[in-house]
């Protein structure tokens, strides 16, 4: 006897809850409650202080017929792995390139010699910020990374930002643009945004590690992809939706066409909110690419699994000063380029 | 290009709201805006609407916030589409336009003029002078020069390589001015294009206003807040008041016979004596020849006669119109002219107000 089988009894739906009823795997609670030696006819009498909810468990001791929530997790994987073979079919021809993409830039930039490598990011500091403190603090960072024999990891960490946060504002550029024009698109992407963001990053791990090989770059890419590209998303959303209505409706008073208005006057506008869109991006592609090494990233993100790993504390504190100065590097030189946009819109470019 | 357009706005009717077809059978039944608002929560924007912009004058539409006279400008190159009604614009419904044409017009016959200044802060001077032509598809060595000659004009000569930002807002405004200007367009829609600056930078812009239309004949529609500024521009006056127009015609017409008592309350404020012209209170005819101490132009304010005067009310003058005589002024028939309008005093202004201020 079971707390429920009133309802099954009252409904007339014995038979139906009895009919194939054959001796199922004990659960847990079962193999507890036969331990305590606990009558199952008295729990029929148990007062109302403990009746329990009937949830799928407490059904199913009235009425085998009804699942039990280890189906139901055992339900979703086999489901989960019956679409994933003609997943596969579309997931891995379109996602190779992603592989191609991380692996030919993590050759890259371990490959070229440091003395090439140095000055070339220095260059770029240069280009996005016209600062030479900064320069010189890129300079020194990296240089102390190269001391320290660290700058190999560093690299490699590095690359696996640069390329997925280009494929971060590749796609993500033009889905804020569609949320920005379309109130429907906002509506239905905000929700799978919130969930991208507030999804423990280990658990979309879990089917990515089910649907492709760890072996695989794509893998920690999409990964880090589907984490990051959020902010992005929002803020040209946000940027474009902000943009002063009396530009957009001059814009339409002189006759802009949609993709004038878009090129000349809601993207400039909308540039400062996207830029720290793009900051924060880089920011959690960063973050993301350490977990990632759980998953077969190389990096800075396996010193520090290591150290966890063998409790080599040096190890880990060591690596977790390079991810430091990797995270000052790429924060304060996105933020200089930031500053450089929101000043050509505030002060004299000439 | 033409440089004549004219715009005729028939029965035109504007409510907001979720519904405002069903509002329209409402109002068109006789219900006013805030029964409307009340009963069923749509929001009565214009009502009935029939205006004449004739090709070449200045049409001003003047009316409190909330009047509807920014709704009704945003008719006029459809920025707002309207409940019902016709909008013809040298005697083409624009309402029938699909979208290529609707772009069409706003490029080739309209430019506009807005409150904001509403520039690109991204461009130059320069560029944002020229936008209306670059939209068109234009290269900049079409415009290029149209644009530097028109930001000369407006008194940017130099400043074309700077930022919006760079300028004072009545510079900004005379970049927006430039930009209407370069685009070519026979009609001119000026939203409040006045209304944020300074006093003084404002008068100037309105003498500069004149001058450039004194010479382009552009059709210009002008919205506007301020009855002085509404008086000195104006061609054609058209007041409105909660989205219906009170009244329309001549400034100095309506200044000399108001028909409603809230344009009374309006216009008892004015300084009457350098708003009316001699040509308005003038006698063409007079029974006989009075004696005249001299000659004033049609076209003088009345405060220039008094001065002439020295406030001598006995006086009477020829009044010429190019170098020739059109009537007789006296003054004691310009002294009676300043006060206000007799209906004044039974103005909505009295009745709320105790007689003491």
């Amino acid at each position: 006897m079971a707390t429920y089988d009133f309802v099954f009894n009252g409904l007339g739906l014995r038979e139906w809850c009895d009919q194939d009823a054959e001796p199922r795997p004990m659960s847990m609670a079962d193999l507890l409650a036969r331990g305590s030696g606990g009558d199952s006819d008295t729990s029929w009498a148990t007062s109302l202080w403990e009746l329990p909810f009937p949830s799928l468990d407490t059904l199913n001791q009235a009425c085998p017929a009804i699942a039990r929530s280890r189906d139901l997790t055992r339900g979703l994987e086999e489901s989960f792995l019956n679409i994933k073979d003609p997943l596969k079919v579309v997931l891995d021809p379109v996602t190779q390139p992603l592989s191609w993409a991380l692996e030919s830039a993590l050759h890259l930039f371990t490959a070229t010699p440091w003395w090439v490598m140095l000055p070339l990011m220095l260059a770029l500091v240069w280009v996005a910020s016209r600062s030479w403190a900064l320069m010189g603090f890129v300079g020194s960072a990296l240089a102390f990374l190269l001391f320290v024999d660290h700058y190999t990891f560093a690299m490699q960490t590095m690359s696996i930002i640069f390329v997925c946060a280009f494929l971060c504002v590749l796609f993500g550029v033009p889905i804020g643009i569609a949320m920005s024009r379309s109130d429907t698109m906002q509506r239905l992407t905000i929700p799978v945004l919130d969930m991208l963001q507030t999804l423990p990053t280990f658990v979309y791990l879990i089917p990515l590690i089910f649907l492709f090989s760890v072996t695989e770059p794509k893998l920690y890419g999409i990964a880090i992809i589907l984490y990051a590209i959020v902010p992005v998303i929002r803020l040209t959303d946000l940027g474009i939706r902000l943009v002063d209505k009396d530009v957009i409706e001059a814009a339409e008073a002189f006759g802009m066409t949609r993709h004038q208005k878009l090129v000349r006057v809601q993207i400039p506008l909308a540039l400062p909110n996207i830029m720290a869109g793009v900051n924060q991006t880089i920011m959690m592609s960063l973050a993301m690419v350490v977990i990632a090494s759980l998953v077969s990233a190389p990096g800075l993100g396996v010193l520090v699994l290591r150290g966890i790993r063998n409790l080599e504390l040096g190890v880990g504190l060591m690596a977790g000063l390079g991810i430091v100065l990797l995270a000052v590097i790429l924060d304060r030189v996105t933020k200089a380029a930031l500053a450089r946009v929101n000043a050509a819109a505030s002060v004299p470019r000439h | 290009m033409s440089q004549n357009a004219s715009i005729s706005i028939r029965n035109l009717y504007k409510i907001f709201g979720t519904h405002p077809l069903k509002a329209l059978d409402h109002v068109r039944a006789g219900m006013g805006k805030s029964e409307l608002m009340s009963e069923h929560r749509h929001v009565l924007g214009l009502r009935d609407i029939n205006v004449d912009m004739r090709a070449g004058e200045i049409t001003v539409i003047m009316g409190l916030s909330g009047s509807g006279k920014s709704t009704l400008i945003r008719h006029v190159n459809r920025l707002i589409e309207p409940t019902a009604g016709e909008i013809l614009v040298n005697g083409e419904n624009i309402l029938v336009f699909g979208e290529a044409r609707l772009r069409e017009l706003r490029r080739t016959q309209m430019s506009m003029v807005f409150q904001h200044f509403a520039l690109l802060p991204h461009e130059t001077v320069l560029d944002n002078a020229g936008m209306a032509r670059s939209v068109r598809g234009e290269d900049r060595s079409a415009y290029e020069k149209d644009a530097l000659n028109w930001l000369e004009r407006v008194g940017l000569g130099n400043q074309g390589g700077q930022y919006p930002h760079q300028l004072s807002g009545g510079m900004q405004q005379r970049v927006g001015i430039a930009r209407a200007l370069t685009s070519n367009a026979p009609i001119m829609l000026m939203d409040e294009a006045f209304s944020a600056l300074d006093p003084l930078i404002r008068t100037d812009m309105q003498d500069l206003l004149l001058e450039l239309q004194q010479e382009l004949q552009k059709t210009i529609v002008f919205i506007s807040h301020d009855l002085d500024e509404a008086l000195k521009l104006a061609d054609h006056l058209v007041i409105l008041k909660d989205g219906i127009v009170v009244q329309q015609g001549e400034p100095q017409e309506i200044l000399l016979s108001p028909n409603d008592p809230y344009i009374v309350d309006f216009i008892s404020d004015i300084n009457r004596a350098r708003v009316l012209r001699v040509r308005s209170i003038m006698d063409v005819a007079p029974d006989h020849t009075p004696q005249t101490a001299g000659t004033v132009d049609a076209d003088a304010t009345l405060e220039s006669v008094i001065a002439l005067s020295e406030g001598d009310t006995t006086l009477s003058y020829e009044v010429h119109r190019n170098g020739a005589p059109v009537g007789y002024l006296n003054m004691q028939k310009l002294v009676r002219a300043l006060v206000p309008t007799q209906a004044a005093k039974n103005g909505m202004r009295n009745s709320t107000r105790s007689p003491s201020d």
